[in-house]
């Protein structure tokens, strides 16, 4: 804790099944409502009931990016959390534990352990799950928290459960707090209140509610972690919004049941994990082919294969670019933080459909199962829409039945509605105004197969060179100049001719970054930071200048071979002076660049790959 | 947009002339074998729709890949050519999204029992209202002539030139035990038979499959036009019960001297998956909605996370 700002952390360790979550989301409550900013990243395994789960809970007065560097307070739920992290605990730490189940390591000088009794507290209280409710009170009283806040959540948490759950928890937690009050020493910093009350969500509940304010009405997924929690708000949320959600048999179906919905004229999307995308990626490609805008989402985690399912990574980014065969028009944007990713899918969204082509958001774990605050004055659910080119309602009387003089013609017969209409038509943008299924007098097929303007497939005559040669050209046209669509990225920190070194980063190590970039800019060393959010389109001249003017440029990536470098150079021929990668499961603390610059700075080494300190 | 439009009461007020099945040729003429069986599901598709009262914008026919799946476009109306296996995944989205479509899946044997079984297993049980026509010539013929799902075990192909050593799946009780609730086999030699059955597959409510013999004429000369002529027998000349699924399935299984067409099971008034969304239950095809949600709603979810 530094004493100009309240920047405080809890980690609460046990095993799956021991009810972390519930405390867990207490205390959230509590701090956002105080108008506190939160940052939680919940380490766990793929694992229902045992195994090791360690939620760590950053609470800052102001807005804060990442879980953070170090802990304050540490309850241990079982004698494996005391066992493995008491180590992090410094001089003037708590570590809060049952004394009746719980036997405490040694601790650095200066670390307060906190010991409950609570079997004595909780009258041989037999539900295991008391002794959470009894740590709730003790650390609220560490934070010199009034206790009715605590009772009015307790109350509110267990209502559903009746008046004697109620009074049981309350009566607990009470203990603790008292226990707490007559026997350990509460921070020195309490926890402040008064600022702006604030919202709280994961990066799932942000993704799925870009998807809602953009007008999604048809959401498709096969569960796959990390990315169910997507389907999950949408399932909560469907009825009460008109979205169709539908859980299908494989992510296959998946992507094709959501390029149907969205072919007859619905904002259709669908999430998986990088198993799922690989079966989607057939599908990517169709919907480029037929030239219809649906958005997929792949919630990275660590591959490759089934890989490490409760792990994060930023390892699928190659996937993404090489999915599906040929070479085809799509999006791929990687937002950098919650907020950022509710914000672009509606623009994903406008993307999509303007240009008529597939649209990927790659997010990870870090992003989507993180619980953050956030201002709820930012959620803006009622973003501008534009559907492109679209033919809603039938026109001038068109028919769908073709004259004699058509039928007379036979093969090569162009438009079969009387007035022309072509699905494909080549025209000067690339983009042919896309009639929806049910309008008549613009019957139409598209297809997955090469074609011409009028969906007549290319290989039902002879597979005609120049008609092949202009429809690709014709797609290819639609992405000319479309950098101009997307904000360039900006240089963050200090200017261009002080840095030292140039952070470069993508998607959810943004906020590592930044944080990293700040302390080190205090300590004296002048770094910038260049965040890189949208992967196709690329804007290589914005990029390009920024490596042009930097002294020294360093690729950070939570990947082993550099994925994004590699992207880099293949795009733009421009190659990073050095690296900091990380690719252990979990994600990098801000130190971790601190470290890694410093070290790269004094040339010991071009690849920094930080040591992971919180082994869960 | 750069299409006008006139305001919508102009175009109803249009007298709708009847229409003939020529009116349901497509923009190509198909470019199936001289023979090939799928000329008969075409041509009894197209008197169908005719009979059915319907217009081709308001039909979206969608196939996968392979011979057969070059339906939609021979055939007028709105249609999707997609993925090989994927028509029914495709469907199911089309359909729910805009329930007011008349849906065709067009496509093979390979291409619905084979790579796509899986849909077909789960589009059955979902229930999704659509018709969903098999043109199984119990080959690969596109890819020149390898063993299908649906080719008889000892049969010599290209991939299996010593005889297939596997048993064909049964499309009629893998429908019916899916839970299909309209389950009927067809020849493609008798046209007018299939035509009435799809004319009542489509007045199904319902995942209805018609599994059709449609010879290959080039690359099956097993199950051949005469192999078929000598051997089917019309259920309904047999007073057979569609309500009847044990009935429907001891008839599926002969396979002989004598091969039953016709319809094999149908249940009746069973909810369609598009019945039990909740969210079809007013305000029309969710494809034609206006989009995003309303401040009242933003509100509510934005308190909740409070």
């Amino acid at each position: 804790m530094s004493s100009e700002r309240f920047d405080f952390a809890i980690a609460i360790g046990g095993a799956a099944g021991q009810g972390i979550a519930t405390p867990g989301n207490v205390l959230a409550r509590i701090f956002i409502r105080r108008g506190l900013h939160l940052n939680a990243y919940n380490a766990y395994q793929s694992i229902i009931r045992g195994g090791h789960i360690f939620l760590t809970m950053r609470i800052c007065d102001q807005p804060v990016h990442n879980h953070g560097d170090k802990l304050d307070l540490l309850v241990c739920l079982n004698q494996d959390t005391m066992d493995r992290h008491l180590c992090l605990m410094g001089s003037g730490t708590r570590v809060i534990y049952n004394s009746d189940t719980i036997t405490p390591g040694t601790p650095e000088d200066g670390v307060h352990l906190c010991p409950l009794p609570i079997n004595e507290l909780t009258d041989n209280n037999r539900n295991k799950l008391v002794q959470n409710t009894v740590a709730l009170g003790t650390i609220l009283y560490m934070l010199d928290v009034d206790f009715q806040i605590l009772e009015d959540i307790i109350t509110m948490q267990f209502q559903r459960k009746g008046q004697e759950v109620v009074d049981e928890n309350v009566g607990v937690a009470r203990a603790g707090y008292d226990y707490a009050a007559a026997h350990f020493e509460p921070f020195a910093q309490s926890l402040p209140s008064g600022g702006k009350p604030q919202a709280v969500w994961t990066g799932n509940d942000a993704l799925a509610m870009g998807g809602a304010a953009a007008g999604v009405k048809f959401y498709c997924a096969y569960p796959m972690s990390p990315s169910t929690g997507v389907l999950h708000w949408m399932a909560q949320n469907a009825r009460e919004l008109g979205i169709m959600v539908r859980q299908v048999e494989d992510e296959i179906g998946v992507a094709n049941m959501a390029i149907g919905a969205a072919h007859v004229g619905c904002r259709s999307m669908c999430a998986t994990s990088g198993g799922g995308f690989a079966l989607m990626t057939e599908a990517v490609g169709s919907a480029a082919m037929m030239e219809i805008p649906v958005v997929f989402i792949d919630v990275q985690r660590a591959g490759p294969s089934t890989g490490v399912p409760t792990k994060t990574e930023q390892g699928d980014l190659w996937q993404i670019l090489g999915a599906s065969q040929g070479d085809f028009e799509r999006f791929i944007v990687a937002p950098t933080d919650a907020l950022d990713a509710f914000h672009t899918v509606p623009e994903l969204f406008n993307l999509v459909d303007r240009f008529q082509c597939p649209g990927i958001v790659i997010s990870d774990l870090l992003i989507s199962e993180g619980t953050f605050s956030v201002d709820p004055d930012a959620i803006d659910m009622q973003p501008g829409i534009d559907r492109g080119e679209l033919i809603t309602e039938s026109n001038n009387g068109a028919s769908d039945i073709p004259t004699g003089s058509q039928l007379a013609n036979g093969h090569g017969l162009i438009g079969a509605p009387s007035n022309g209409y072509l699905r494909y038509e080549n025209t000067e943008s690339g983009i042919s105004p896309r009639a929806l299924p049910g309008v008549e007098g613009h019957a139409h097929v598209v297809a997955t197969d090469e074609h011409d303007e009028d969906g007549v497939l290319v290989s039902d005559e002879f597979t005609n060179p120049h008609k092949r040669r202009k429809m690709v050209e014709k797609r290819a046209r639609k992405f000319r100049n479309i950098a101009e669509s997307i904000e360039p990225p900006a240089l963050l920190g200090s200017s261009a001719e002080d840095a030292e070194i140039t952070l470069i980063g993508w998607g959810s190590t943004h906020g590592v970054i930044r944080e990293a970039v700040e302390t080190l800019n205090r300590e004296g060393v002048a770094v910038n930071h260049l965040p890189i959010k949208w992967i196709v389109p690329l804007h290589a001249d914005a990029i390009r200048e920024v490596f042009d003017n930097a002294k020294k440029t360093v690729i950070v990536e939570n990947n082993h071979s550099g994925q994004f470098h590699r992207y880099l150079r293949s795009e733009t021929g421009l190659s990073a002076d050095g690296h900091i990668r990380k690719y252990d499961g979990e994600p990098f603390m801000p130190h971790h660049i601190v470290d890694g610059v410093r070290e790269l700075l004094a040339g010991t080494t071009d690849i920094y790959v930080p040591y992971q300190e919180v082994i869960v | 947009m750069s299409v006008e439009t006139l305001p919508r009461e102009e175009v109803e007020a249009k007298p709708v002339a009847p229409l003939k099945a020529k009116d349901f040729k497509g923009k190509v003429d198909p470019d199936w074998c001289p023979g090939c069986g799928d000329f008969g599901v075409l041509s009894s598709l197209q008197r169908a729709c005719v009979n059915l009262g319907l217009r081709p914008h308001e039909i979206l026919t969608i196939s996968g890949i392979g011979c057969s799946s070059n339906f939609p476009g021979f055939f007028n109306s709105y249609g999707m050519h997609t993925l090989h296996g994927r028509a029914l995944a495709v469907a199911t989205g089309a359909q729910m999204a805009n329930h007011e479509l008349t849906v065709f899946v067009t496509g093979g044997d390979g291409d619905g029992y084979g790579i796509g079984g899986n849909h077909f297993t789960h589009t059955a049980r979902r229930n999704v209202d659509l018709t969903y026509i098999v043109m199984d010539n119990q080959i690969y013929g596109l890819t020149t002539g390898q063993v299908s799902p649906t080719s008889s075990i000892d049969m010599r192909t290209k991939s299996t030139p010593f005889g297939s050593v596997e048993a064909p799946i049964n499309p009629i009780t893998a429908a019916i035990m899916n839970g299909a609730t309209f389950v009927a086999r067809a020849f493609s030699g008798d046209a007018r038979h299939l035509t009435g059955l799809i004319e009542q597959a489509v007045q199904h409510r319902g995942f209805a499959l018609i599994d059709v013999f449609s010879p290959c004429v080039t690359f099956n000369k097993d199950n051949d036009y005469p192999f078929f002529k000598q051997r089917v027998k019309k259920l309904e000349d047999e007073g057979h019960d569609p309500g009847d699924w044990k009935a429907a399935c001891e008839k599926a299984m002969i396979w002989g001297d004598e091969i039953y067409t016709g319809l094999f099971f149908q249940k009746k008034g069973a909810p369609t998956l598009g019945d039990q969304e909740p969210v079809l239950d007013e305000g029309g095809a969710i494809a034609r909605r206006e989009l995003g949600i309303t401040v009242e709603q933003s509100d509510r979810i934005i308190k909740r996370m409070m």
